[in-house]
């Protein structure tokens, strides 16, 4: 019987409406309680912030592609992989982490569960080896399925059941959580040396629009009453005007409404918007301009939607996604090393290296778009951090981007003095007209924990410090009261957590890993519907005419899911 | 200036690293703090005076001081790793790494240098009297950014990849090389006295190669132009004067496009 208490800290919990108020925290066997005995040990918290463990949403950190980042990038380890420290595993790499200093650097920010964000199924055993190589964080992936030929023949003729029965096989077989979808029909186009720029580009074939494909999985989503919404990266990423085709993209969930029981209220969750704000027709500073304003206000009126931010954190990093033509148009920009996979009837996967560089003015501006998304964002609660980690920086930088959003101070520093065109970049965004604005560390706490809980539908299990959950509790460096008047320190505590505590057992302890041999989790979703004997047998034929592994050896078995944990959800009863 | 001199007297049974051993970090120590300074052998690490003996004194900066290596250091790595100033004179042969990522100074290897010797190197002096193997200048391996400035002198031949990705400075070979000569060349200059077997300016988009021996096997990407007169390395001559590799892209500066360009001497 293990206990704690955490005495004395400044709480911040928004589901419970606490706000910096000071109370004991306690622990006992893994769960959060009322109250424990004389035996437990004590945290002191007096002067520090006490949150739940964060909940990252979106972030690339297990799978084929990160590892063929890691594999395609030796210089992002060189000089950057110090020797292994006596009691860790050894930790290299910059961008594109090992697994080892994946969980050891989330558990230093005080985040207790990662979202994979791409895992393409064929693919899915990959992901979770390395899941289970990955320390201490519980984590979940999401299946790429936009671009999925079995969908996109379903979607075309309409037939949600049977698709709702594949995608239920797909989570079943792969272990996946939720329904990924990356540049809808776009990845698809790509197989023919096109890509879909509008929701109303035909895919070749197919003949299939992204809306269709949209659509058609929101419908699929809710019919089979999924715990996340459908996590959507629109068409037509990171280019010029693509503020038009995210609004169209958007404005897709009008008429539908959440069907679940985990509290989840929207239907699309859009992620890494940062890269879908974009106005102009070039990259020049004399037509390229930020659209967040009009994006957010759509977002801020409209409640079926969450989103995250995709901050650009300025730094040298490795590109990495399903959105395979989006990566070919980047190495053409850039003249970097490119990779690129085609998965078969699924999905495909582009790299390329990338520099955020602050003395250029595109990245600048990529940069105040990310934190203007933030600023403008009226509900917290639908609005999350991310770096699309590792595309617009890696996730390890998350302190950085709260520094930036916490201290208007931090922000027009920068802009003065580190960015070569700050005025140019004044006068084609937003950030000038938010210099004044700032979030709170409530705010804060829905960004990162509350809100980013709700979104995927595990606010049963993270993202709050009620009694009776998992106590993922983070301490950090940080008197609510007393607000530091440097904002560096910001940066400071957030990536150095005082304490934590994963699932009850103390992982960081004066901000130093002393354990991370707790049992991690695999979440995943155990989809059931009704016996359907057409898409059995599509899968069988397809499987003998088309894959190249045989239908027996697909589905990932258990001894491949590390520690899982199955959220059962059953539309036959 | 002050000299400091440092004999192996003891061989490891692994191969040694000795990225430590630099006029940056002895300057300013005493003899026993040298000694205290760290070389890995596998993932071990020893003081340098377990396996050598340390004469004289480090100078008060690393301007001031010369670091001169006696005995056998064939199986050492790393010597003058990011070294920035000061000097460094082998009287032996040397492992890989010699001089990589070195930003200023000088160094002087008596003898032969093993592969990437000078990688990724930013300026100063590195010498080789003997032979090279492979990737000498290079870029690290995956890395975009080779060797931007100083000059790097083989007395001796080199073996293949030799510049690749180089973006400055200035590659001399006073011997032969093998294979893969300024390989995704962004700048920089390249002078080959001897023979060159082939693959000379592959994917090169920006650069100088100078050849004065011959290249038996062209390739296909580079075109005559004219024939030219250049002073390479203090002696003038008449060169072939190719541009290429056309099938690369090839960026406008001011309205005009650039080329590498590829002298071979007539």
């Amino acid at each position: 019987m293990t206990e704690y208490i955490i005495k004395n800290g400044c709480v911040i919990d928004p589901t419970q409406g606490i706000n910096g108020q000071k109370m004991d925290i306690c622990i006992k066997d893994g769960k959060i309680v009322d109250k424990v005995s004389n035996a437990a040990k004590v945290i002191d918290a007096a002067g520090k912030t006490v949150m739940a463990g964060g909940v990252d949403i979106h972030s690339h950190v297990a799978g084929p592609k990160v590892n063929a980042g890691r594999l395609f990038r030796p210089e992002d380890k060189l000089f950057k992989s110090p020797m292994r420290k006596s009691n860790l595993r050894m930790e290299m790499g910059f961008s594109v982490p090992s697994v080892s200093k994946t969980g050891y650097d989330y558990a230093r920010l005080g985040y207790g569960f990662v979202m994979e964000a791409a895992m393409p199924p064929l693919e899915a055993a990959h992901v979770h080896e390395e899941i289970r190589d990955t320390p201490i964080i519980d984590e979940a992936a999401m299946p790429v399925l936009a671009n999925n030929w079995f969908l996109l023949e379903y979607f075309k003729n309409h037939e949600i059941e049977n698709a709702g029965a594949y995608a239920s096989w797909i989570l079943n077989a792969t272990r996946g959580y939720a329904l990924k979808c990356v540049n809808p029909g776009g990845t698809e186009a790509w197989g023919w040396g096109l890509n879909c720029i509008t929701i109303h580009d035909k895919v070749p074939y197919f003949d299939i629009t992204p809306a269709e494909i949209v659509k058609g999985l929101i419908e699929t989503n809710e019919y089979l009453r999924l715990p996340h919404s459908v996590h959507v990266h629109a068409n037509n990423l990171g280019n010029p005007g693509n503020y038009t085709t995210t609004l169209d993209t958007l404005k897709l969930v009008e008429g539908y409404k959440a069907n679940n029981d985990f509290d989840r209220e929207q239907v699309m969750h859009h992620t890494h918007i940062q890269f879908h704000c974009y106005g102009g027709d070039s990259f020049k500073s004399s037509s390229f301009e930020s659209k967040s304003k009009e994006v957010m206000d759509y977002v801020n009126k409209q409640k079926g939607l969450t989103i995250d931010t995709g901050n650009v954190t300025l730094d040298e990093t490795t590109t990495m996604t399903a959105d395979g033509p989006f990566e070919y148009h980047l190495t053409h920009l850039n003249h970097l090393k490119w990779t690129n996979v085609d998965v078969e009837l699924e999905t495909a996967a582009g790299i390329v290296p990338f520099i955020y560089d602050p003395k250029t003015y595109i990245a600048g501006a990529q940069w105040a778009i990310g934190l203007e998304v933030a600023l403008f964002a009226k509900d917290k609660e639908r609005c999350f951090i991310t770096t699309d980690h590792p595309n617009a920086g890696p996730f390890w930088r998350y302190p950085r981007i709260y520094k930036w959003l916490l201290s208007a101070k931090a922000r027009n520093d920068l802009i003065a003095n580190e960015l070569k065109y700050g005025d140019k970049v004044i006068d084609t965004t937003y950030i000038g007209e938010l210099s004044d604005k700032e979030i709170s560390l409530y705010d804060l706490a829905q960004m990162t924990r509350s809100g980013v809980a709700k979104s995927l539908g595990l606010s049963h299990l993270y993202g709050s410090l009620k009694t009776g959950m998992n106590a993922n509790v983070a301490v950090y460096d940080i008197d609510p009261e007393n607000l530091p008047s440097d904002p560096e320190q910001y940066e400071t505590a957030f990536g150095n957590v005082f304490a934590f505590f994963k699932d009850g057992v103390l992982c960081v302890e004066n901000h130093e890993i002393v354990n991370y041999s707790m049992p991690k989790k695999t979440v995943w979703v155990n989809s059931i519907v009704p016996e359907n004997k057409q898409v059995e047998r599509d899968i069988r034929d397809k499987f003998l005419r088309t894959y190249t592994v045989d239908l027996e050896n697909y589905a990932v078995f258990d001894e491949h899911v590390h520690n899982p944990y199955k959220i059962k959800v059953d539309i036959t009863q | 200036m002050n000299t400091i001199t440092i004999t192996l007297a003891k061989q490891a049974q692994l191969y040694l690293e000795a990225d430590l051993i630099t006029p940056d970090q002895f300057a300013g120590k005493s003899t026993a703090e040298i000694g205290a300074i760290e070389i890995s052998e596998g993932k071990i690490r020893y003081p340098l005076a377990s396996f050598a003996k340390i004469e004289g004194a480090a100078g008060p900066t690393p301007e001031e001081t010369r670091i001169v290596l006696n005995g056998d250091w064939s199986r050492v790595k790393r010597i003058g790793q990011q070294m920035s100033a000061g000097e460094i004179i082998i009287n032996s042969n040397v492992d890989m790494y010699t001089g990589g990522w070195m930003k200023g100074g000088k160094i002087t290897v008596n003898g032969n240098a093993d592969s990437f010797t000078g990688i990724a190197m930013a300026g100063g002096e590195l010498t080789i009297k003997g032979n090279c193997q492979n990737h000498v200048g290079s870029a690290y391996r995956g890395d975009w950014r080779g060797m931007t400035g100083g000059v790097l002198r083989v007395m001796g031949n080199v073996g293949n990849d030799i510049g690749t990705f180089m973006r400055g400075g200035t590659i001399i070979v006073e011997g032969d090389a093998f294979i893969h000569v300024h390989t995704h060349g962004e700048g920089g200059t390249i002078i080959v006295k001897g023979n060159v077997e082939g693959r000379v300016g592959g994917q090169s988009v920006k650069g100088d190669v100078f050849v004065n021996g011959k290249i038996d096997y062209m390739m296909p990407g580079f075109k005559y132009v004219d024939d030219v007169t250049k002073e390479v390395d203090g002696v003038s001559a008449v060169y072939a004067h190719y541009i290429g590799d056309l099938g690369e892209r090839h960026p406008d500066v001011k309205g005009q496009k650039i080329f590498t360009n590829l002298y071979l001497k007539k």
